[in-house]
């Protein structure tokens, strides 16, 4: 019983040691590995496609961390770094794509949509307007109107819909 | 008519996009390295890591560089296809061993047949990600003057090879 404890305290340490090791880079410079967390939370993995490459456990994601890291160390600003990645890999890698004349339809397309619906609503309804016949009351109408207003009414309409 | 006509135009629009879209393998991630020089690089050759292999070593000759492991499984099915096409002599082909166990490679190389005129070891997979290398396999073609032509995502079969490769092999080397 106490070999089993105590083999199981090793491994706890065992694998607490292992993870330190892991964990080492970010001890560095936490300042430094919050760059390149930053940077790599706006890139794509290539592997997983629908996660960022701070997320990817994907053995590449790594890899490109990694030289994320290093670059970053040799001084490299983010726009190089993304220059690097973009070369390599394209635009794919980007979850932000850039503005640029292939990428218009992608950037400006929902306004174009809205503009396109605005239009055709107002043409709608100018048009169902038209329909409501704006013609003034004829005399007949008119007398009828005032009467009503009065209250000294006496069409059997009127009586009609107050039984009803 | 009318009524309907603009949500049905408006619908079959959406449906032939979906069906473009359905058509697209999202893990062909297009690259931009096509018609860009290779990047040039200098790793160990995997048979004698003493000697060194460069891409300007194949300037002049229109080459496959295949990008392969022994640890992934597409490449085995590939191999044999690699096999046959070095065999056939249309097109030399030249190997990138990523990040991989050399003895692993060598053995697999002795027991199945090596299809490369030369090997390259990139044991860190930094020459892999200057090709844009997101998966093992992928092969680049790359002319005489040094600029890749084309890139193949995952294995060769022998359909690609007849369909793709050759043709455009026998274009490049006029």
């Amino acid at each position: 019983m106490k070999r089993l404890a105590a083999q199981i305290v090793f491994l706890f340490l065992a694998t607490a040691a292992v993870w330190a090791q892991e964990a080492r880079p970010a001890a560095d410079d936490p300042v430094l590995e919050q760059r390149v967390m930053a940077l790599s939370q706006e890139l794509r993995c290539l592997v997983c496609q629908n996660e960022t490459l701070a997320d990817s456990r994907a053995d590449l994601a790594n890899d490109l961390r990694n030289q994320i890291r290093q670059q970053m160390k040799a001084g490299k600003s983010d726009k190089e770094i993304v220059a690097f990645l973009t070369d390599r890999y394209g635009d794919f890698i980007l979850y932000r794509p850039p503005v640029r004349p292939a990428t218009y339809l992608l950037w400006f397309g929902p306004f174009l949509l809205m503009v396109g619906g605005l239009v055709f609503l107002f043409r709608h309804l100018k048009a169902r307007r038209a329909l409501i016949s704006d013609a003034p009351l004829s005399d007949d109408e008119r007398r009828r109107a005032e009467e009503l207003l009065r209250g000294t009414a006496t069409s059997p309409a009127l009586v009609d819909r107050k039984t009803t | 008519m009318s009524k309907y006509g603009i949500p049905l135009a408006i619908f079959v629009v959406l449906l032939i996009f979906l069906a473009i879209g359905l058509g697209h393998d999202p893990h062909e991630v297009p690259s931009p390295l096509i018609n860009k020089a290779a990047p040039a690089f200098q790793l160990p050759q995997l048979q004698d890591p003493a000697k060194s292999f460069s891409a300007a070593d194949v300037r002049g000759k229109v080459w496959l560089l295949n990008v392969w492991a022994t640890w992934c499984g597409p490449c085995r099915e590939e191999h044999p296809v690699l096999v046959e096409l070095a065999r056939s002599g249309a097109v030399p082909i030249y190997g990138l061993d990523y990040k991989d166990v050399r003895d692993d490679a060598l053995t697999l190389l002795s027991q199945e047949g090596n299809p490369y005129v030369l090997c390259a070891s990139d044991a860190d997979g930094r020459v892999a990600i200057d090709y844009g290398v997101y998966g093992v396999p992928e092969t680049y073609l790359i002319d005489r003057e040094g600029v890749i032509r084309f890139k193949q995502v995952g294995p060769l079969t022998s359909e690609s090879v007849q369909k793709t490769i050759l043709p455009l092999v026998k274009d490049l080397n006029k």
